[in-house]
Formats: C-alpha cells, sequence, structure tokens
C-alpha cells in the first residue's frame, strides 16, 4: 500500500535554514509511479480540511487529516492510531496525512503514553471515529443521489452505488461535515479490515531516514537561548558556587544559580558543555546520601524485619509451612537502572508574561503542564503544550522535571530557552528503576505440590515493590505476599513495565527452582497451578486463565520444548499491562560452553492492529529485557551513579542478541498494549536456559557480574 | 573563535567558531543540520554517525579545526531524495522504532556497504555493532543492511 508522508515542519519546528536536505512536500516516498493529481503541501491540506472529529478533517482535495493525540517514542502510535480511524472511514490509505496533535484536553483524554494503556483505551474511541464519518460521506452521498444511504457502499475513499462509483470523499467533505454525527454507528466486523493487521509502513519512514527535524532536541526559534543545567547529587545541597571559570568561556552568557540547580547559558551547545566542565559547585548532605553499599544492606535487613504490609494473605500459611514436607527459599536482587533513551532529555519554554509556549519530548504533556502551572501560578489555560517526537522514553519522560525547570529558567532569563541534558546530565539526574530484593519460600508436600507461597518484596523507593494478584495468586492455598519500603532522596519512576521488569524475572526463576525441587517440568508446573487456579480459585484472579494457558502451550509447541537432547531450554510466562507473553530460551553447548541461540516468543494482545509494531514491540522488549538482565548496572556512590555514560552503563549491542521469533495467540479480543508486556518475561526464559545448561543459578542481575557466572563464557550467536 | 571553510554535502560553508567545537555541534547549531544527532559525545553510540572522505566517523569527537578539506556527508546530503539504496531499505524493512538512531546507522551501514558491497551477516554484525539502538531495532537493521546489499 503506497503511503502519503508528509512533510510538515508545523510552525513550532522552525529549523535554521539549511543548504541541502530541504523540505519535502507532499512527496511520494516509496511510491515508484507519480500520482496524476496535484499534490497539495500539508498547509494547503490544513486549511481546507474540513472537521469530522477531534482525530478526524477530510479536505474537499481528498486527503484525509488524522491527528494522533499520544505523544510518539517508538511504540508507533503515530501510524497504528490512524490506521484504525482509517479503517472504519474506509480510507484511501495513500491519502492519509498524520499529525501529532498538541495537548488538548477538551479534544481528548488521556493524552500520554504510558502503560501499554492507549491501546485499550482508544480502540473503540477511534473506531468510532472513522465509522461515525463514514457515516456521515454515505448520508451526504445519499442525500445527493436521492436515495437511502444504505443503497451505497464506501470503499477507498470512494462512494459506490451498485457497484458504480459514484463519489469521491473529498467532493462529499463539505456537505457531510455539515450533518448531525449520529449518538450510535455500527463498527465493522474485524474479519472485513483491511488497514487493521497489514504491515502499513511508518508514516514518519521519510522525515526519519533523511534527517528532518523531528525531536525534541532539533526544535531551535528565532530569540532562543540554549542552557544546561549542573544538578545536585541525590540527598544534597548547593554549598558555594564558583562560576568564574565557567562565565570565561567564550560563547557563555551567563549563569545562573536556581534552587540547587547552576544553568550555564549560551547562544549554542558546545561552549556550555565546555562551560559545564568549569563550574565549580560544592555540595553539602540534605539528608541521607546513599551508597549502593547502604542499599544492599538495608534490602537485607528489610527481609529479616518483624513488620511489613501484607499485600495478600490467603489460608493459613504458618501451618502450611509447617507442613511442608520441603521448603525451598531464594532470594533475588537487582539494581537501579537508567532509562537512557538515545535522545537524552530536553525541553524548549518560552514564559512571556502569563502565557507559556512549551515543546518538547515528554510523556504526559498534561503533568507538564500542571507542574508548570503550579510552579509559575500561572492559569492551564494559558500555557500550550507541543509534542515533539520522543527520542524515547522507558517511563523517564512520565515525569516533568526537566519541563518545569526549562519553564523557570525561561522566566528567570526572560527569555524563550531550550534546556538540553548532556548524556552524562541524563544518567546522574534520573529517576531510576528501583532496586529491589525479593525473598520466596514454597512449601511442598509430599507429593511435589506447592501447598504454601510466600514473597517479601524490600525496595529502595519502589512503591510497591510486588503485585500480589498476579500469577501464581489463586492457585496456591496459603499465601502471603507482603513488601517493605526503604525511603531514599534517589528519585525512582516507572522504567519500562515498572516492577515487572525484575519481579517477572525473579518469580519465574524461582518457579524453576520450585519445579525442580518437585521433580516436575517447568511447563508442567505452570499448567497444573492454572488447573489448581481453574478448578479451585483461591481468593480474586485477576489474569485470565485460559489466555495464560494459551500462550504457555503455544510457547512451548513453536519452540519445540523438551523435544531435543542437545537444546537446554528455559520457560518463562507473564501478564502484565492486560497482554500475556510466554517466552522460551535455547541454549546448546559448543566446546563445554553455552551458547545463547534463539527466544521464542508467544502473545496474547488480543487483535493484532499493526503486525510491523507489533514485532518491533515484542523483538524490542526482549531485547531490552535480555540486556538489562545481562549486562546493565548502576551502582550510586554518595548520591551519584558511578556510570555517567555509555562506556561504563553497558547497553546491549547488536552482536549480543540471539534469533527472536515472534508468535501470536489469535484470542479474538479487543487489542491490548505491547510496550512493555513483552519485557519481564525474558530474564526469566534466559537464567532458567542457564541453569538448565550450567547448573549456574542467576540470582542477581546483571548475569554477567554474579559470581555464579564468572567462569562461563556464554556467547549469543543466532547461527 | 576561528574561520573554517567546510566542504558538506558538496556545499561550502563557511562557520566561525572556537576550534574544539566537535563537527556535531557545527553541524546542528550553526549550520542547521539537525539530522545528525547527538546521545553520547563520547564515540560509543554511533547516533552522531557522517563520513568524512566517505569513511563513517563520528562526528561528536571531531574537533572541526581537524576536517580541512575533507568531504563531509550528512543524513541529509547522503541522497537528493532520500533514495539512496540504504534508505529505501530501511524504508521497505520498517527498520525504526524512536528513529534518533537511525540516521547514525543509515550512515554507518551506506559508508559500510561501499566498502564491502556484498557482506555476509556476520561482517554486517561486526560492522553495525558500533551503533547502539536503545529501542533494540537490532534485528531490522542486520535484515535492512543485507537487503540494501541486494538492492545495490
Ligand atoms: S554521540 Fe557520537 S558516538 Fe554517541
Ligand atoms: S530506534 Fe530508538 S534508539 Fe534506535
Amino acid at each position: 500500500m503506497e503511503k502519503l508522508i508528509k512533510t510538515n515542519r508545523r510552525d513550532f519546528l522552525k529549523v535554521a535554514a539549511t543548504a541541502t536536505g530541504g523540505l519535502f512536500i507532499g512527496f511520494y516516498w516509496s511510491g515508484c509511479d507519480s500520482p496524476k493529481m496535484q499534490v497539495l503541501t500539508d498547509d494547503e491540506v490544513l486549511s481546507q480540511a474540513l472537521d469530522f472529529n477531534a482525530f478526524l478533517s477530510i479536505s474537499p482535495s481528498g486527503d484525509i487529516v488524522i491527528y494522533s493525540p499520544n505523544p510518539e517514542l517508538g511504540q508507533n502510535i503515530i501510524t497504528s492510531f490512524p490506521m484504525i480511524v482509517a479503517e472504519e472511514l474506509d480510507a484511501d490509505w495513500s491519502r492519509v496525512r498524520v499529525f501529532q496533535a498538541p495537548l488538548d484536553n477538551d479534544k481528548y483524554d488521556r493524552q500520554l503514553t504510558g502503560g501499554s494503556g492507549a491501546m485499550p483505551h482508544s480502540w473503540e474511541r477511534l473506531r468510532k471515529a472513522g465509522a461515525t464519518a463514514r457515516y456521515l460521506l454515505l448520508s451526504a452521498a445519499g442525500e445527493k443521489l436521492g436515495v437511502s444511504a444504505n443503497e451505497l457502499e464506501a470503499k477507498e475513499g470512494k462512494i459506490y452505488q451498485n457497484g458504480k462509483q459514484k463519489f469521491e470523499f473529498g467532493e462529499l467533505a463539505a456537505d457531510a461535515a455539515k450533518l448531525n454525527a449520529p449518538d450510535d454507528v455500527s463498527l465493522k466486523d474485524p474479519k472485513d479490515f483491511k488497514i487493521i493487521g497489514t504491515p502499513v509502513k511508518n508514516v514518519k519512514n521519510r522525515e526519519m531516514f533523511t534527517g528532518q527535524p523531528l525531536y525534541g532536541l532539533d526544535v531551535y526559534r528565532e530569540g532562543m537561548v540554549n542552557a544546561m543545567i549542573q544538578r545536585p547529587p541525590f540527598g544534597m545541597k548547593i554549598k558555594s558556587v564558583d562560576d568564574s571559570a565557567a562565565r570565561s568561556v567564550p560563547g557563555v552568557t551567563d549563569v545562573v544559580v536556581f534552587k540547587n540547580n547552576v544553568a550555564v547559558v549560551g547562544n549554542s551547545t558546545w561552549p556550555l558543555i565546555k562551560a559545564k566542565r568549569q563550574l565549580r559547585v560544592e555540595y553539602e548532605p540534605d539528608g541521607a546520601v546513599e551508597s549502593s553499599f547502604d542499599h544492599d544492606r538495608i534490602m537485607k535487613e528489610m527481609l529479616d524485619s518483624k513488620s511489613a504490609q501484607v499485600m495478600r494473605k490467603d489460608g493459613d500459611v504458618e501451618n502450611a509451612f509447617k507442613n511442608a514436607a520441603q521448603v525451598i527459599s531464594s532470594e533475588y536482587q537487582c539494581p537501579f537502572l537508567s532509562h537512557s533513551p538515545m535522545e537524552p532529555q530536553n525541553f524548549f519554554a518560552h514564559v512571556n508574561g502569563d502565557k507559556v509556549e512549551l515543546i518538547g519530548p515528554t510523556q504526559t504533556p498534561d503533568r507538564a503542564r500542571m507542574e508548570t502551572s503550579q510552579l509559575l501560578g500561572i492559569p492551564k489555560e494559558n500555557i500550550t503544550v507541543d509534542i515533539t517526537r520522543l527520542g524515547g522514553g522507558f517511563g523517564r519522560r512520565l515525569r516533568a522535571d526537566f519541563v518545569v525547570e526549562a519553564a523557570e529558567l525561561s522566566k528567570i532569563l526572560d527569555k524563550p530557552v531550550k534546556v538540553s541534558w548532556t548524556r552524562e546530565d541524563d544518567m546522574t539526574g534520573g529517576a531510576y528503576r528501583p532496586a529491589v530484593r525479593y525473598r520466596f519460600q514454597a512449601a511442598l508436600d509430599e507429593n511435589g505440590n506447592m501447598i504454601g507461597y510466600k514473597l517479601r518484596g524490600a525496595g529502595i523507593n519502589a512503591g510497591n515493590s510486588t503485585r500480589e494478584n498476579n500469577f501464581p495468586s489463586g492457585s496456591v492455598d496459603n499465601l502471603l505476599i507482603e513488601n517493605i519500603e526503604h525511603r531514599s532522596p534517589i528519585t525512582t519512576n516507572a522504567w519500562r513495565a515498572p516492577i515487572t521488569n525484575f519481579l517477572a524475572y525473579a518469580e519465574q526463576s524461582f518457579l524453576d527452582e520450585v519445579a525442580i525441587a518437585a521433580k516436575k517440568d517447568p511447563v508442567a508446573l505452570r499448567l497444573e497451578l492454572l488447573d489448581r487456579a481453574k478448578k479451585n480459585p483461591v481468593g480474586e484472579i485477576h489474569y485470565d486463565i485460559e489466555r495464560m494457558r494459551g500462550v504457555i502451550e503455544t510457547a512451548a509447541e513453536k519452540s519445540n520444548w523438551g523435544k531435543s537432547k542437545d537444546t537446554m531450554q528455559g520457560f518463562s510466562v507473564y501478564f502484565s499491562h492486560r497482554s500475556y507473553v510466554a517466552q522460551v530460551a535455547d541454549i546448546v553447548m559448543e566446546g563445554g560452553q553455552p551458547v545463547l541461540k534463539k527466544i521464542t516468543a508467544a502473545t496474547d494482545c488480543g487483535i493484532v492492529v499493526h503486525p510491523t509494531g507489533a514485532n518491533h514491540q515484542v523483538r524490542g522488549g526482549i531485547v531490552d529485557g535480555m540486556g538489562h538482565a545481562m549486562f546493565t548496572n548502576m551502582t550510586f556512590e554518595n548520591g551519584l551513579p558511578k556510570q555517567r555514560n555509555f562506556d561504563s552503563y553497558r547497553l546491549i549491542r547488536m552482536k549480543e542478541v540471539p534469533e527472536i521469533e515472534v508468535h501470536y495467540v489469535d484470542s479474538g479480543y479487543d487489542p491490548t498494549g505491547l510496550g512493555e508486556p513483552a519485557l519481564p518475561p525474558t530474564g526469566g526464559a534466559i537464567a532458567n536456559a542457564i541453569f538448565a545448561a550450567t547448573g549456574r543459578r542467576l540470582r542477581s542481575q546483571p548475569f554477567i557480574e554474579q559470581k555464579e557466572f564468572s567462569d562461563i563464557k556464554l556467547q549469543i550467536r543466532r547461527t | 573563535m576561528a574561520k573554517f571553510n567546510l566542504k558538506i554535502n558538496g556545499s561550502n560553508y563557511d562557520v566561525d567558531v572556537e576550534e574544539d567545537t566537535p563537527l556535531l555541534w557545527v553541524l546542528r547549531d550553526h549550520l542547521g543540520l539537525v539530522g545528525t544527532k547527538y546521545s553520547c559525545g563520547i564515540a560509543q553510540c554511533g547516533a552522531c554517525m557522517v563520513h568524512i572522505n566517505g569513511e563513517a566517523s563520528y562526528s561528536c569527537t571531531l574537533p572541526v579545526s581537524s576536517v580541512g578539506s575533507d568531504e563531509v556527508t550528512t543524513i541529509e546530503g547522503l541522497s537528493k531524495d532520500g533514495d539512496h539504496p540504504v534508505q529505501k531499505a530501511w524504508e521497505d524493512v520498517d527498520v525504526a522504532q524512536c528513529g534518533y538512531c537511525q540516521a547514525g546507522q543509515i550512515m554507518n551501514a551506506a559508508a559500510f556497504l561501499k566498502k564491502n558491497p556484498k557482506p555476509t551477516l556476520e561482517e554486517i554484525e561486526n560492522a553495525m555493532n558500533r551503533n547502539l539502538c536503545r529501542c533494540g531495532t537490532y534485528h531490522k537493521i542486520r535484515e535492512a543492511v543485507a537487503q540494501a546489499a541486494k538492492l545495490k
């Protein structure tokens, strides 16, 4: 399917004139046959287009304008949302132009990217937006022809009567837009979908692959200044600032101290990077100044503490453990992690009297506005937020710290300002995945049945480090889930698949330990627990037993689970963010050392709206989960991470990813999100495969730093 | 401050900047060529890759004073209409997630394929291992480089 890529830079993205790589206007990027009709610019289309609803306008030229309200950070919602609208509209996809909508509370709700929640939230809304407009176009056509709309048919942007083309959508736009929208409108049967479920190309490919300005760091405004900020270590405040050397760097126009920040200001980036290195800032404690060493001790103490918050309690756990034939007990720990999106944090702000303009990469434009409004005492209505494409988010951009500081600095300087973070700023001024330690205990009877299960989570600023209603809750008669938290000045935040990004690994590894102790096959053990949850549910059950079983069985089948003597396999399954994912990791031994070859994933996310995007999220989630489980560590010393850039903060690279095979279970449910659910099971599948291959149980991340791993030379090879 | 005359994407540019300014910031801040990205600044991620006389190079650690009369190519100048075989393969394979790393990936791949037009998958992996993709699009990148090799 051809697709029209527009190149509107939006008014707010005024970029310095460039000699090459100029504007590509109304250009058919991948099309070989150039269309006969005149191709309008985005501005022309936008100025003519008639609004049908918040998502959709149609221009008399036949061009379809679809607005994507949610921030785009790589989940490709900017393609998949318009696909849904276009599907129900019966649009010609090659005439669709997609625009990122600015923050607008009147038109949209839930304008945020997080929690894999956009798809379930908007699925029906988007379908209705398209279907309503289609209904109005058919009605307008019916009126013109003097027939009932029921006699007409819409297809690929045209209206037909008895198979004969009567109108193009554009010809009807003006009349149709005047009609009253019906309260109810019928939606397509999913089996009639023509756009949904097809591998439509990312609508931003052209801009991305030719280097057009798209991201927050690319924002340029006449009259704006650049700034960088030195922020304090966690738990510290400024004692003194000597900025004389920084001020003398050519290109630096100002140094401003506000709160515990020191901002260097200038007209371009490099002088600021240099000047920041020249700042002499002395800090003093402002509360607890912590190091990883302290956290290790604190988490262990919390696991032994007399009291903890009970999150869920079923049956009589004490009795079960007293009567157990066998008790298995194990502890798992993970470090803090930085989100480290490839685009470091940045934001543009212009406080102009009682008006504020904000532009940049945020996952939560609404929060950015609210916090700016609170800080400056300027009403929300006076603050606009334009959302640029995000060079990754992973949860870091759910916060608004980087927006508010830009707004505050703009007010102080009385100028439009773009605040950019260096990689070091991004890594040391983070909002990290919390460090957590878990203790799991299982009581088995003489037949190897799990009669008791205990989990205590101890986290540093982790909030609830457990997910008390997740599997295996509901399948064990006697169960106790507890949580205990240490409050630290180190800021933590949601990190892709919050909590479950580590909990799943720990729990799925522990279940592997249980299976081995019970002399059961790991897959059989999980299925047996699901059977028990079905026949004899204990307490509330928050997952769909059959969907969970579906992905387990599919992953086992597709991976030939247990069929090959030479392949050592590890199994893992997790339900999070409304989707179900099971994974199997395959290791073979070569020359006495393990080679990780493949991960097979089975996913149930309901209807797969956009297969390319879904594959990206499943594979990307697995690569992400694997990389951080295996390689990445973040340790703190006196309130600062020791890892400050990619030389010491090790991210996974191309040569370190195995083959990944992706399967979907066609459950027919409405679609659920996929930004997160594929990540949690990965670490467990790999750790369990490593155990199967080497007998070494990895109970902490990153794997490569564990002593159990020190004499293992794991290779990762796809062939 | 010092004046430099740079050859970029076939045009000549005069800039007046400090000598130690990395080429990356000259491109982005002074010439408005923002397709070349900043991510680490220490030659670890490849987001800033450009061609210097056809060779894929990290522009974040390359002082403008050492560019001299070398030919610089950025993503904006890789092809006139965005139709370089590597760009086309990137579109066909639909490689990107957030896309932030992809200009650097494309530049690295294009320089690599010029030197090694018929690479094995292993050679592709070795060459592309210089570039980080935080979104984990590595499978797609490998596929697209292999496809571009065929397109050529
Ligand atoms: S920005 Fe140059 S290699 Fe990372
Ligand atoms: S696509 Fe996001 S960093 Fe590569």
